[in-house]
């Protein structure tokens, strides 16, 4: 038998000793001894590969079973029914597991509108000037594009496909490339909208949309964290990332701009004076108006970005505020008029401002205009008069404050800056990115925005998401009934797998509270007497050991139904809790033995690529992960902070 | 044997798939809604009610079909690197074990379950006019069904491999991880693959 037939033997038997030395003699057996004892059943159950689904389920209702026999014997059955029945049945009307298929499907209809490809390159045209821009273009490729479609499988095989091989031609070192790669490709299970994040919510009971609003800092954070890592590591040691040569830095441009830019490489002076003037007469007119609308497409993003902050901060304070929620009434337009007027304004303002500024703005402005920041302006915007509502009424639109005038300052350089260095290249790439990172950015910002400003529940974005992923899949035409039927096939497995092991876990957890197995643990837990801080750092640790034997998805159905009440006892925040162990559970994609990424990018890697070198290139980023988990354990403002600002009060 | 097998992962995989489509009226239903609730400003009571019971019956009827493809997870520790008899056997016992009480129990109570419903001709108590809901129950029964008939058929596939010594075949089906239809995507071919080992082999030797 192989080595790793051994290491999970190996955990097997710990489990099994580890019941022998916890457990009492079996004359003092309770209840609650018994549903310990079916916790260690399920995990050796759960190794040995039978369907964990049904493993839970049968399980759960055999113990169920035990569990109200001893209190009544002739009442078992139907309780036991009752209880199967009910289990079920609650999965079946979850509103929160009900985003679980809609989110799957919108990832795979953006998955088949075939952008990564797009994505890759013009992202790494983009990034040239950087040291190893190979490799930050990967992650920041892997970040959009499993953060939009949720499938790590397919992305790590994408870019083993796409960026592996470039990075190789271009020498970078065997470790780095799949390194970036296996890490890149599993950052979808963290930045929302993840599944994971889902479940957990539906487990734990926490607010997804709390969730999602909480992940999204530490999921940037850790991309971030990648990112400089390969700017730090190419810098310092060249050899494992060298920069590319000059040829390959150079974009090809088409023959009108090749024939302006002979005069001046700047776009803007280029086409004014090439569509003011005869000179150019090969170049036709209606590729130059394109071109030049195109261009100035960042300005009135900025434009847009100014006007909706300008309209939050200067909006005017009301009295009524029912007649703010709703814009239409009759009565409010004709007493305050110019208020409704505003508020209209506002609604535009925010709608323009949730599709355009952000992703435009945010991306391609020198000075890096936040985006999370822009993201939480409109959002505010709706919602701030209302909370201002108790103070005097002022129809007058208030003086802006600095801020706007700051903002306006930034965006004003940033947007002169970026005009100045604007030329016939940077163009093309822009263009590029307009094809392919705007879209992907525009429907995860879109979903994601209208979650988290309480425009639309989860349920609804990812609908809308699904409805964009058609959207998308027909503008780039990839739409067509083969795409759509084998989506809707994958997305039916997808979420039968993943809600019927929630019917499982459901009854499991029902059996295990029956029998008192949780209060058993109550009492251990705070016998040992533990500070918050050994409670985090154990559960951790227990979390990521289970990350060996187990899938994410056993480990939050099965195991947090048994840490989440403990949370209480040491005044631990469930969210907070939750974004720790999504970033944890995210590591388990990367530790060897069963790193799925690792197997997923060996599949597509040339022969000679070894596993050993996968799983090496892997651990520094490990190690920046845990570095991220510690990095939000000592500032919790990083994941509390966004929840905070969009839920105050 | 292998013929009836075959029949029954159809009669699943068709049941499972025909209700797959749910998905795509679960999509255009819920941006229907939300386009009539902030747009014309005339939600619908009973959207939400139809919504869940789109979703509840969608992977229900799907997990059939599922468990007939081998998608249902498992833990791949040990399972992967058993010869297929010893895979076989275990899978055999777990199935007799777990699977029969749990899903047998499950079609027996929700058979009750939905017979209470029925009786009643329950509504939905999530508005106050709520679509009924007792149809919705009955999937629970059905699905349970074809779940179970479905697990029988795997008891004998692992049965014929105890006796055969490998996995008798199964109809293939779309997979999240096609690697040829993603290599078909990037446009790569094995060819390149192999041609890149020049730059694995190469760098290995010049850079140490």
């Amino acid at each position: 038998m192989k080595k790793e037939a051994w290491f999970g033997i190996s955990i097997m038997a710990l489990v099994v000793i580890g019941v022998f030395v916890m457990m009492p003699p079996f004359a003092q057996w309770t209840n609650g001894h018994l549903g310990l004892l079916m916790l260690a059943m399920i995990v050796i159950a759960i190794m040995l590969g039978f369907p964990t689904a049904f493993t839970l389920m049968g399980m759960g209702t055999m113990f169920a079973f035990f569990a109200y026999y001893s209190q009544n014997p002739s009442l078992a059955v139907t309780q036991t029914y009752d209880l199967v029945a009910q289990r079920a049945f609650a999965v079946m009307n979850n509103d929160v597991l009900i985003s679980i298929p809609l989110f799957v499907f919108m990832g795979y209809l953006v998955e088949r509108a075939n952008l990564i490809g797009q994505l890759f390159k013009s992202l790494h045209l983009a990034t040239t000037r950087i040291p190893g821009s190979l490799a930050v273009a990967t992650i920041i490729t892997c970040a959009i594009f499993a953060t939009a479609t949720g499938i790590i499988g397919a992305c790590v095989t994408l870019m083993g496909l796409l960026a592996f091989p470039a990075m190789l031609k271009a020498g970078y070192s065997i470790r780095l490339s799949a390194g970036v790669v296996t890490a890149g490709g599993t950052l979808g299970i963290l930045i929302p909208p993840s599944v994971l994040l889902i479940l957990y919510g539906a487990t734990a009971g926490v607010s997804v949309v709390q969730l999602y609003a909480g992940a999204f800092l530490p999921g940037i954070m850790l991309t971030c964290l990648y990112i400089g890592y390969i700017i730090i590591s190419a810098k310092l040691n060249p050899k494992t990332a060298p920069p590319l040569s000059e040829e390959e830095q150079r974009v090809k441009l088409p023959r009108f701009a090749e024939v302006i830019s002979r005069k001046t490489s700047n776009v803007l002076v280029g086409l004014v004076g090439a569509i003011k003037g005869k000179r150019n007469a090969d170049v036709p007119m209606k590729t130059l108006v394109t071109h030049l609308i195109i261009a100035v497409l960042p300005a009135i993003a900025g434009a847009l970005l100014v006007l909706v902050i300008y309209l939050w901060t200067t909006a005017p304070t009301l009295v009524d505020t029912s007649g703010l929620q709703e814009m239409g009434s009759a009565t409010q337009e004709q007493t305050v008029e110019p208020s409704t007027e505003t508020g209209g304004l506002q609604e535009l303002g925010a709608a323009g401002g949730l599709q355009e500024p952000e992703s435009a703005g945010g991306v391609q402005e020198p000075p890096a205009e936040p985006a999370p920041a822009a993201a939480a302006a409109p959002a505010e915007a709706p919602k701030t008069p209302v909370a201002a509502a108790p103070a005097p009424a002022a129809v007058e639109r208030h003086p802006a404050p600095p801020v706007f005038w700051i903002t306006f300052g930034i965006v004003a350089v940033g947007l002169v800056i970026f005009y100045v260095i604007f030329t016939f290249a940077r163009l093309e790439i822009f263009k590029m990115l307009l094809g392919s990172f705007f879209p992907l950015a525009l429907i995860i910002l879109g979903v994601l925005g209208s979650i988290v400003v309480g425009l639309a529940t989860p349920t609804e974005a990812a609908a809308m998401g699904s409805f964009g992923g058609f959207v998308l899949a027909a503008a780039y035409k990839q739409l067509n009934f083969t795409v759509v039927k084998e989506s809707v096939f994958l997305t039916a497995k997808t979420s039968a797998m993943v809600c019927w092991l929630f019917i499982g876990s459901n009854t499991f957890a029902a059996a295990f509270a029956l029998l008192g197995g949780q209060e058993i643990i109550n009492t251990w837990v705070k016998s040992m007497d533990m500070t918050p801080t050994q409670f985090m750092l154990l559960a951790q640790v227990i979390i990521f050991l289970l990350g060996w034997p187990l899938e994410w998805t056993e480990i939050i159905v099965i195991f947090m139904p048994i840490f989440i009440p403990l949370l209480a006892n040491f005044g631990i925040d469930p969210l907070f809790f939750g974004l720790l162990v999504a970033l944890n559970l995210q590591t388990a994609f990367l530790s060897p033995p069963v790193a799925m990424a690792a197997f997923y990018l060996k599949g597509v890697a040339p022969p000679h690529v070894t596993l050993n070198q996968i799983f090496i290139g892997m651990l520094p980023f490990m190690v920046i992960q845990c570095l991220a988990i510690f990095l939000l354990y000592m500032f919790p403002a990083i994941g509390l902070w966004v929840p905070s600002l969009v839920y105050k009060g | 044997m292998q013929k009836v097998l075959l029949t029954i992962d159809k009669i699943s995989t068709f049941a499972g798939q025909a209700f797959s489509w749910l998905i795509v009226g679960l999509t255009f239903l819920i941006t229907y809604e939300v386009f009539t609730r902030y747009a014309l400003d005339a939600p619908h009571n009973w959207a939400f009610d139809i919504m869940l019971q789109m979703y509840g019956t969608l992977f229900m009827m799907a997990g059939a079909y599922t468990l007939s493809k081998n998608g249902m997870v498992r833990g791949d520790v040990l399972y992967g690197f058993f010869p297929p008899r010893v895979q076989a056997a275990l899978d055999l016992t777990l199935y007799i074990l777990f699977f029969i009480p749990g899903v047998t129990a499950l079609c027996w109570a929700g058979f009750y379950y939905a017979g209470d419903s029925w009786r009643i001709l329950e509504h939905s108590s999530i508005t106050s006019s709520g679509p009924p809901i007792f149809q919705f129950k009955t999937i629970i029964p059905i699905a349970g069904a074809f779940i179970l008939v479905q697990g029988i058929v795997e008891m004998i596939r692992c049965v014929l491999c105890l006796k055969a010594g490998k996995w008798p075949s199964r109809i293939q089906d779309v997979e999240e991880v096609d690697v040829e239809k993603l290599k078909a995507i990037a446009q790569v071919t094995d060819a390149d693959i192999a041609k890149l080992d020049e730059y694995v082999t190469h760098g290995k030797g010049g850079g140490k």
